[in-house]
C-alpha cells in the first residue's frame, strides 16, 4: 500500500490534493462534524504512506498564522455574542474560526502528506503535466535549488553580525535584521540574474517539456479514491441536512 | 612586554555529529604580532577562528583574549575585541550605505554621536575608503567591499584582527594595497591564508593547522622553505616562488 501511494506519479498526487482540499473547504462552517470523515480518509492516506508523524507536526507549523486569525475572529466578528469566561464573543466569529482551523489542518495535514511521499523534482514534473504554466514551475523550481543556499548565505551573514556585537534581543535589533533581509534579497537577486545569464551562455532558451512519466487511468482512479471519498461524506453531510 | 593577546590552549572541537575538528590546537600572538595560520582545507582553520570571538564554544580547552577569558558572560568585550573579517565581503556588509555598515559594530558597543562619526571615519581613512561613505556597499569592487569589511572591524577598535583568506579572488593591485593597509596597522594580526606569499610578505610568523592540530609554529620563511613539512600537509608554493628570495 506505502509504494502503491509512493509510486503513483505526481500529478496524480496533486490532483487528488487538490479535489480533496476543495471537497474539505465545500463544507460550510455550521457542518464541522463532516470534517471527521474527512479526517479519517486522510488518515488512512497517511497511515498507508507511512508518514512520519514529525514531517506531520513540522509541516503543520506553516499553520501558526491561519491559527492566529482565527483565534482573532471571535472577537471582531458581528453578530450575536455569547459570553465566554466572561468575555463577550461573537458566535459567528467562533463558528468561523473554528472552521478556519479545522479546514486549515485538514488542507495542511494533506500537502505535508503529499510532499512527504513525493520528491521535489517530481513533483515539479507533475506540475508540468498538469499544465500549469511553465513560468511559475520554473520558479518553484528555482526557489527548490536555491533556497538551501539563500539559506546558508543567511546563516553566515547571523555569524557575521553577531561577530560585531549584535545580539537580537529585542526590537530595537529590528532595523538592523530588516536591512539583513534586505541585503539577501539584493543577493538573492542578483545571484538570480547570474544565474540565469549562466542558462543562457548554455543555450537556455526557455522551459522544456513535462520530464516524469503519463499517468495510466488505473493510477488516476487510485488517485482520484481520496478526494471522491472526501467529495462523497460532504455531499452526504450536506443532503442529509447537516448544514441546514 | 605583557601577556599574549591571544591565547589559545588544549582547543578541542567536533561538529554535532561527533567529527571531530579541533583535536587540542596550542596558539599565542603577542600583542602587535602578525601571524599567519596555514592549512589544507578541511583542517578547520574557519572553525577554530570562530572559537576566538565566542560563536563555537569548545568542546574542552580555553580561549583567552588580552587576558580575558572567551566565556558568554565576556562575549560583548571578547568580540570587541577580537575584529574578524570574513572570507565574503557580502556576509558582513547589508547596510545601505557604507558609512551606515562601518557604524553597525561600534554602535552595537553603545558608541553613539561624535563619537561614533570619528570612529568611522577613522577607519575609513585607514583603509582609504572615505570617499565612498555614502555608497551602497554592493555597488563597490570586490576589492573595495574588502577594505570597507576591514573597516566595519576596525571601527571597533579590537586588539586582535582576524582575517579568513583575505586576498581570495582579488586581483594584484587590490592585493597589494590590502598587505599595505595591513603592515600600516597597529594591531595584532591573525592570518588565515592559502595565499603562501602573502603569508610571507606580512607576517614574521606562521602555525600551520592539519588534521585539528598545530604541526608547526615558526618563523614564516623557515617553514615554507621546508618543502616535505609542506608536502605533508598539502601545502604548495606556487610555481617558481622561492621562499628564500621573497624574504625582504
Amino acid at each position: 500500500m506505502e509504494r502503491l501511494v509512493r509510486r503513483l506519479p505526481a500529478q496524480v498526487k496533486v490532483a487528488a490534493l487538490v479535489g480533496f482540499a476543495l471537497a474539505v473547504v465545500a463544507v460550510p462552517r455550521d457542518a464541522l462534524a463532516l470534517h471527521a470523515g474527512h479526517a479519517v480518509l486522510l488518515a488512512a492516506v497517511v497511515l498507508a504512506a507511512r508518514v512520519p508523524g514529525r514531517a506531520l507536526a513540522r509541516g503543520l507549523t506553516v499553520e501558526v498564522p491561519f491559527v492566529a486569525f482565527a483565534l482573532f475572529l471571535p472577537f471582531v466578528a458581528t453578530g450575536p455574542r455569547v459570553e465566554v469566561l466572561g468575555v463577550s464573543l461573537a458566535q459567528a466569529g467562533l463558528a468561523g474560526a473554528a472552521s478556519l482551523l479545522v479546514k486549515a489542518t485538514l488542507g495542511m495535514l494533506a500537502a505535508v502528506t503529499l510532499a512527504s511521499v513525493t520528491r521535489p523534482a517530481e513533483l515539479l514534473d507533475g506540475l508540468r503535466r498538469l499544465r500549469i504554466p511553465a513560468q511559475l514551475v520554473e520558479i518553484g523550481a528555482f526557489m527548490l535549488r536555491y533556497v538551501e543556499v539563500v539559506g546558508d548565505e543567511w546563516r553566515r551573514m547571523g555569524v557575521a553580525r553577531a561577530a560585531r556585537g549584535f545580539v537580537a534581543a529585542s526590537p530595537a535589533a529590528w532595523p538592523a535584521l530588516s536591512r539583513s533581509v534586505g541585503a539577501l534579497f539584493l543577493r538573492a537577486y542578483e545571484r538570480g540574474e547570474r544565474v540565469h545569464l549562466a542558462r543562457l551562455a548554455r543555450g537556455y532558451a526557455g522551459p522544456t517539456g513535462a520530464g516524469g512519466v503519463p499517468a495510466t487511468a488505473a493510477q488516476w482512479c487510485a488517485g482520484a479514491a481520496l478526494p471522491a471519498a472526501a467529495a462523497l461524506v460532504s455531499a452526504t453531510g450536506l443532503l442529509g441536512g447537516w448544514g441546514a | 612586554m605583557t601577556g599574549p593577546i591571544l591565547d589559545v590552549r588544549g582547543l578541542t572541537f567536533a561538529y554535532p555529529d561527533g567529527r571531530p575538528v579541533l583535536a587540542g590546537v596550542d596558539l599565542r600572538v603577542a600583542a602587535g604580532e602578525r601571524v599567519a595560520l596555514l592549512g589544507p582545507n578541511g583542517a578547520g582553520k574557519t572553525t577554530l577562528l570562530l572559537q576566538l570571538n565566542g560563536i563555537l564554544r569548545p568542546a574542552s580547552g580555553t580561549v583567552t583574549v588580552a587576558g580575558l577569558p572567551v566565556t558568554p558572560r565576556n562575549l560583548r568585550e571578547v568580540r570587541r575585541l577580537v575584529g574578524v573579517v570574513f572570507q565574503d565581503p557580502d556576509d558582513q556588509l547589508f547596510m545601505p550605505t557604507v558609512r551606515d555598515d562601518v557604524a553597525f559594530g561600534p554602535a552595537n558597543l553603545g558608541v553613539r554621536g561624535a563619537k561614533l562619526d570619528r570612529a568611522v571615519a577613522d577607519a575609513l581613512a585607514a583603509v582609504g575608503m572615505a570617499e565612498a561613505a555614502a555608497r551602497p556597499p554592493h555597488h563597490l569592487s570586490l576589492g573595495e567591499r574588502r577594505r570597507v569589511a576591514l573597516a566595519t572591524v576596525l571601527a571597533m577598535r579590537p586588539a586582535l584582527l582576524v582575517l579568513d583568506e583575505p586576498t581570495s579572488n582579488l586581483d594584484p593591485v587590490a592585493r597589494r594595497e590590502l598587505a599595505e593597509i595591513l603592515t600600516g596597522l597597529d594591531v595584532a594580526v591573525l592570518m588565515v591564508t592559502h595565499d603562501l606569499p602573502y603569508a610571507l610578505q606580512l607576517c614574521e610568523r606562521s602555525a600551520i593547522l592539519s588534521g585539528g592540530r598545530i604541526v608547526a609554529d615558526g618563523p614564516t620563511g623557515a617553514l615554507l622553505a621546508d618543502a616535505s613539512l609542506l608536502a605533508a600537509h598539502r601545502l604548495e608554493l606556487p610555481f617558481g616562488f622561492d621562499p628564500a628570495f621573497g624574504r625582504r
